[in-house]
């Protein structure tokens, strides 16, 4: 089978976030750069279908600038075969990730299985998925606990609200969004490692895939911080007191119960 | 003035909150000449209608299909991208639910043109939206631009915009309409309830949430009890989620949930960086953690520096109270 992986590098989640001085942006100095943590249940799932099915092969895919070469570098070492590096500005945004994505996985020969994350935990948009699906022209199943694989076809378990989940049947070719949950990813061995660093990495450019910069829908700007807040009123008393004055002061003051 | 779509959601005969703080925001910007209209869709759903035109939908498009009694995002695309071609709607609005960010990616794809996710602000000006998000789970907020033409697509967090008060004596001019739905690829097999009847962690006006000081799984117990009292949801730090005591859907924070209720009470919570990024567009935060220096009370409005063992039962008897009043 042809199995594909879209990753994104993203800032750790320690990172302490500060803006330019323009406020155009956050500063990218000193940032500790991750694989985005939803990926990593992506490539595990993969590398799963690989195991199973002799003679697979899964190729892992990011769009970004010139850095995000260490988070494919990253899912090698995990066990993936290949990767393919399209190079996008800093500035770029969901949609033309989408488009590039799409348009790598178009140049392969065949496509069977498309894994990602079901969000990026640094934009948190939950849409590229989506959107690489419909770019490339195939279903879609997000926020996906569990896959039963058919001949052709998967039944997901699709995590919704309260607890709930529903069963979606969705034909080859398909993409698939892993939540936490789908599987425990693997830690990359040492010995993987070193061979990760001889893994092809092929580079494409935003022409090789179709995509230029009127593929960019969306801007942000005037990035604010959320306002310090006030310090907190720390209650006294016995407990009993604490709770009482608690209680009166949310049902009274802030009104939110 | 700008024509806005709706979309509303509803699940098990019943619409969602979200929905009305949509058709809200829309409808007080219609004192500026917005024209409000919905799509509704689903398999006997009708009855619906008239309560979005109490929360302000002018018109109701009424879309029943039993290939619509489930969602699914291929089926509800074709119905929207139909309704549109017609429609002409300057702005598109969806909750950020698992419903409505799971489908509208896919209408933004079709239309080749952009989409703002999960905004927590969300204004019209001059028919244009000025919209507001959160990026780096609330580290940092960003205004968003639409570059190009076309509507304009955003889904916005539930609880974000607060819902209006029904107006019984508002209401909607309903159109039924007929798609051919035939033909579609994915399927839903079924859906599996989940085993509490709490709210969603998103969507509760109320959370109440656990850390690891919490010690195990049972003792969580104390505060499913309180959350009982107030109608709300448990969420739970990654450190609690990571050591097994609660789901991973209950977890709040960037790794999880991000969630904004009237009412965030962290119980045991030392409020590491990525929690803090979940919780703190929270209205009101209540923080009970024996340490007084924990992060938690720089973003907490009141705290109680005691063990939250003594503290939790004896907060439920004491809303017990209000309630009861």
């Amino acid at each position: 089978m042809n199995i594909y992986v879209c990753v994104k590098q993203v800032p750790d989640t320690e990172t302490k976030i500060k803006l330019t001085a323009d406020s155009g942006g956050i500063e990218t100095a000193g940032i500790k750069w991750i694989l985005s943590p939803y990926d990593e249940f992506a490539i595990e799932e993969a590398l799963r279908l690989k195991e199973k099915n002799a003679g697979s092969t899964v190729t892992v895919m990011s769009a970004g600038p010139a850095r995000v070469v260490e988070a494919l570098r990253t899912a090698l070492a995990m066990g993936a075969d290949h990767g393919v590096h399209v190079e996008l500005p800093e500035t770029a945004d969901n949609n033309m990730a989408a488009k590039a994505l799409a348009g790598a996985l178009k140049k392969e020969t065949k496509v069977d299985l498309v894994y990602t994350g079901k969000e990026a935990i640094d934009d948190g948009a939950a849409q590229v998925s989506q959107l690489i699906a419909e770019y490339y022209g195939m279903p879609y199943v997000t926020v996906v606990l569990n896959i039963e694989y058919g001949a052709s076809s998967v039944k997901c378990k699709r995590e919704i609200e309260g607890g709930a989940f529903e069963m979606i049947e969705a034909p080859f070719p398909v993409l698939i969004a892993a939540q936490k949950g789908l599987n425990e990813p693997r830690y990359a061995s040492l010995p993987n490692i070193m061979k990760a660093k001889k893994k092809e990495i092929k580079a494409l450019k935003m022409a090789d895939v179709g995509v230029t910069d009127g593929d960019r829908k969306i801007r942000y700007k005037n990035y604010q911080l959320p306002p310090p807040k006030q310090a907190g009123k720390k209650i006294a008393g016995d407990p009993a007191a604490q709770v009482k004055e608690l209680v009166r002061i949310l049902h009274e003051e802030a009104k939110v119960v | 003035m700008a024509k806005v779509l709706v979309i509303a959601e509803q699940r098990d005969g019943k619409l969602k909150k979200s929905t009305f703080e949509l058709l809200g925001a829309s409808f007080q910007a219609g004192q500026a000449g917005n024209e409000t209209h919905a799509l509704l869709l689903g398999d006997g759903v009708a009855d619906l209608a008239k309560e979005l035109g109490n929360y302000g939908a002018q018109k109701v498009y009424l879309v029943q299909n039993a290939a619509l009694k489930y969602y699914t995002a291929e089926a509800y695309s074709r119905v929207i991208l139909e309704l549109i071609k017609t429609l002409k709607p300057d702005v598109i609005l969806a909750s950020h639910s698992p419903t409505g960010r799971d489908f509208m990616p896919k209408i933004a794809a079709s239309l080749n043109v952009g989409l703002a996710s999960d905004c927590t602000k969300l204004a019209f000006e001059g028919g244009k939206l000025k919209l507001r998000r959160p990026v780096y789970a609330g580290k940092a907020t960003v205004e968003v631009e639409f570059l190009g033409s076309g509507p304009e697509l955003a889904t916005v967090r539930p609880n974000a915009l607060g819902v209006p008060k029904a107006d019984p004596s508002k209401s909607a001019e309903v159109l039924s309409i007929n798609i051919d739905l035939s033909g579609l690829k994915t399927k839903v097999l079924e859906v599996v309830k989940g085993a509490s009847a709490r709210p969603d962690v998103t969507e509760a006006s109320v959370v109440v949430s656990g850390g690891r000081s919490l010690k195990n799984a049972e003792n969580f117990k104390i505060l499913e009890e309180l959350a009982d009292v107030l109608g709300g949801a448990v969420g739970a730090s990654r450190a609690a989620v990571d050591a097994g005591y609660r789901p991973h859907r209950d977890q709040v924070g960037q790794t999880g949930k991000v969630v904004s209720p009237q009412l965030y009470i962290a119980c045991g919570i030392s409020g590491a960086i990525q929690h803090l990024a979940g919780m703190r567009t929270s209205k009101i935060i209540v923080a009970i953690n024996t340490d007084p220096e924990a992060p938690i009370y720089q973003v907490a409005d009141y705290g109680i520096a005691s063990d939250l063992f003594t503290i939790v039962p004896l907060l439920k008897e004491e809303f017990k109270k209000i309630k009861e009043h």
